[in-house]
């Protein structure tokens, strides 16, 4: 009889960080102590908190082991599983939970006390880091299956289409379109059409992951959805188009995707109900401009994936020209939970016009880098500061970037702002798919501008000019601006240019590229200036624009300067300072290659940045 | 999967394999594990909580978890009792007769068994 369940992270962040050996450490010491029949080593899905991975949970008690290395395995197994004491020093260490549990008795942080998951509201994730993803008789005791079930026996497809419709759920890939609304475009002419349903597993946003943990965690949760979205629109065939980089989800999509099939939840005559759904994986060679939706239905068509014109929307004319439904992978993940529980329960959660929750993958500077899953209209501040542990080190919080290259940039004095499709658009970012990368004052913004339209320059396709052409000379003149050429009428041109490849572009891709350009030029025009005019890059990024120097004065003459320089920039001079023994060192600028190795090496604070 | 009825058998299957793993207000027989504990018996004690509590059909109601040494060694195997909003009661010098006797008496009749609380053993 099993009493206890040591739950190993198997997401990507967890797996690269060595969870797999863990595991099988955890397997072999509990066999050596004889408790294979007491204690279950199960691999789960991703926990979220990746910074601290790889990650154990041990239940009953639920105490959370952080950056459990294969050497802390034997002494988890013998004190806490064998004896029953939790090995304290690798408990996830967290301020709010240990004040939460003064004066109860148990010394140790369970898991839903820390800040980190007592803030989040988990629906899409539900089953992430608590199921084992590979076995779908966990998920069917999570009432897994059961929506499909219900969707079957007792509701009309149009019944499946109102409940999605009142539910309020929009579309988590970025542009926030109602779902109910693709559904009913798509659902005219049952059984007469060949029609499709779609998943987009093509998660391409720098930072972004949190498609790849529900797709690592919870896989069946998307077939289960695709199977009531091919009910109520009347297909019988799925797709999900998931990119190769992402070797583990693809892995266990399959198997998951096999098992349905074994227990007849995939296939013919699903439930006796004479509905059928079959579903396969199509892989995408991590292409971003596959992430639109046309083109991503292009490339499973075997073409080269590119955009074409809408209308005909694809709820028209979609894959093989057939009508089709193409949602997200986190989409996806919310709508068993809607028929379940019902379309006023979820409609319950979340602000006006959106509803529920959305999962974020929190990056850049903060402490807890991770995935957090909150109900729309929280604030940046309560994700920044509660959950994601503030910014380490100190510094000033500056500015959140979300929605990736399509996105833009929130400033701090807007941290309060709820988290919502609308609010987010009328502050000129987006919600975009869910990344959410913080920055502090040691980012420049022109940079973060740069990175971005670097980005989209890349991966433009080329198939339409405004994208192809325009995003290139943006790129140049940020490029001017931050060589220390830049001149005040280059931002007029960035602006100007900006809006024409906005209006102009064929797909979203282009549409939105030079958002992150707009949205820190709005918010940030004078770090753009400072650039400009004083030459200077505020946040000491721009290496044109740095200088290092040495106040002659200060240097003593010791040298460590010179023998930590790797470009040989650093030289003595003739000049020895009043009360100094040795002549001074000097940087020679044209040699500088800016790499700042220099200054730890200075005891006595000579060097200085500009 | 032909039914519905096909599905709600493997989920009342599994639910009491995977319920561990909710947290909540659950009672909880909590099993001192130190060296002491196991020294004098504890590993038998625990696997009778853990197979009595399967049994019984309690899962998910009742949780049986293990703790380190209390100190108060020459009473070992102590068990605790946590019920929500109880008082913690706890068992000493504990057998796997004894266990099954609180099982079924404490945990499922809801009447603590004085006998073989520490405080009858200290008054002893």
């Amino acid at each position: 009889m099993i009493r206890s369940h040591v739950l190993v992270c198997g997401g990507t962040g967890c797996t690269s960080s060595g969870s797999p050996k863990i595991q099988a450490a955890f397997q072999s010491e509990i066999e050596k102590l004889g408790l294979a029949e007491e204690v279950k080593v199960v691999q789960t899905g991703c926990f979220g908190l990746c910074a601290l991975g790889p990650v154990v949970i041990v239940y009953p008690d639920g105490t959370f082991y952080s950056n459990v290395t294969v050497d802390d395995v034997a002494e988890i197994a013998s004190e806490h599983l064998l004896k029953g004491r939790i090995v304290e020093r690798l408990v996830y260490n967290d301020t709010g939970a240990a004040e939460a549990k003064e004066g109860a008795e148990e010394a140790h942080a369970s898991l839903n006390d820390t800040t980190f998951y007592k803030a989040q509201h988990r629906l899409a994730l539900r089953n992430c880091g608590v199921i084992n993803p590979e076995n779908i008789e966990e998920y069917i005791a999570m009432d897994g299956y059961a929506a499909l079930g219900k969707v079957l026996t007792e509701m009309t497809p149009d019944d499946v289409i109102q409940t999605i419709l009142d539910s309020g759920l929009r579309g988590r890939g970025g542009a926030g379109f109602p779902t109910g609304m693709k559904w009913k475009f798509a659902s005219g002419n049952r059984g007469n059409v060949q029609k499709y349903v779609c998943c987009n597993a093509d998660e391409g946003d720098p930072g972004a992951f949190m498609d790849r943990s529900i797709l690592e965690g919870d896989p069946h949760a998307l077939i289960e959805a695709m199977a009531i979205a091919g009910y109520a629109i009347g297909a019988n065939q799925g797709y999900v188009y998931v990119r190769a980089e992402y070797p583990i989800a693809v892995n266990r999509l399959q198997i998951a995707i096999d098992q349905a099939k074994e227990y007849g939840l995939l296939g013919k005559d699903i439930f006796g109900s004479g509905f059928d759904f079959d579903l396969g994986i199509r892989l995408g060679a991590g292409a971003f401009v596959c992430g639109e939706e046309t083109a991503l239905m292009t490339s499973i068509e075997g073409k080269r994936g590119e955009p074409r014109p809408r209308p005909p929307f694809p709820a028209v004319k979609g894959l093989f020209e057939r009508p089709t439904v193409l949602n997200n992978v986190e989409t996806y993940a919310n709508i068993p939970q809607i028929i379940l529980h019902g379309a006023d329960w979820f409609a319950s959660m979340g602000t006006e016009k959106s509803k529920g929750t959305k999962v974020f993958a929190l990056g850049g500077k903060i402490k807890n880098t991770g995935l957090v899953e909150v109900p729309m209209g929280t604030t940046l501040r309560q994700i920044i500061e509660e959950i994601g542990g503030g910014i380490p080190n100190g510094k000033k919080f500056k500015a959140a970037q979300t929605g990736g290259p399509s996105g833009g940039c929130i400033p701090a004095h807007l941290i309060d702002t709820p988290i919502d499709y609308d609010n987010l658009l009328e502050i000129g970012s987006m919600m975009g798919s869910g990344g959410l990368i913080v920055m502090d004052e040691d980012n420049c913004m022109v940079d973060i501008a740069r990175f971005f339209l670097d980005f989209t320059v890349d991966e433009s396709c080329g198939k339409c000019t405004p994208c192809r052409v325009g995003t290139k000379r943006l790129l140049e003149i940020l490029d001017k601006i931050i060589s220390g050429n830049g001149e005040l009428e280059d931002l007029d041109r960035l602006e100007e240019l900006s809006n024409y490849i906005k209006s102009a572009s064929l797909c979203g891709l282009g549409q939105t590229a030079p958002n992150p350009v707009l949205s820190t030029l709005r918010y940030f025009r004078d770090e753009y200036v400072a650039h400009i005019v004083d030459k200077k890059c505020p946040a000491g990024v721009c290496k044109k624009l740095v200088r290092f120097s040495i106040d002659a004065d200060k240097c003593i003459g010791c040298g460590m300067c010179a023998k930590q320089c790797p470009a040989s920039a650093i030289a003595r001079t003739d000049y020895v300072a009043p009360g100094h023994k040795l002549a001074s060192f000097a940087i020679d600028s044209k040699k500088c290659v800016k790499c700042g190795a220099c200054l730890p090496t200075c005891k006595f604070k000579a060097i200085s940045k500009q | 999967m032909k039914s519905l009825a096909e599905l709600a058998a493997i989920r009342e299957k599994m639910k009491d394999k995977i319920v561990l793993r909710e947290g909540g207000e659950n009672t909880r027989i909590v099993v001192g594990m130190a060296t002491c504990g196991i020294a004098a018996g504890a590993r038998p004690v625990l696997n009778a909580f853990v197979e009595g509590v399967d049994r019984e059909d309690l899962n998910g109601k009742v949780v049986v978890s293990q703790t380190g040494c209390i100190g108060l060694c020459q009473y070992e195997p102590i068990v605790e009792i946590c019920e929500p909003g109880k008082e913690k009661v706890t068992y000493v010098k504990m057998t796997v007769e004894k266990a099954e006797k609180v099982l079924k008496e404490h945990i499922k009749g809801g009447k603590i068994v004085e006998e073989y609380t520490i405080t009858s053993a200290q008054k002893a």
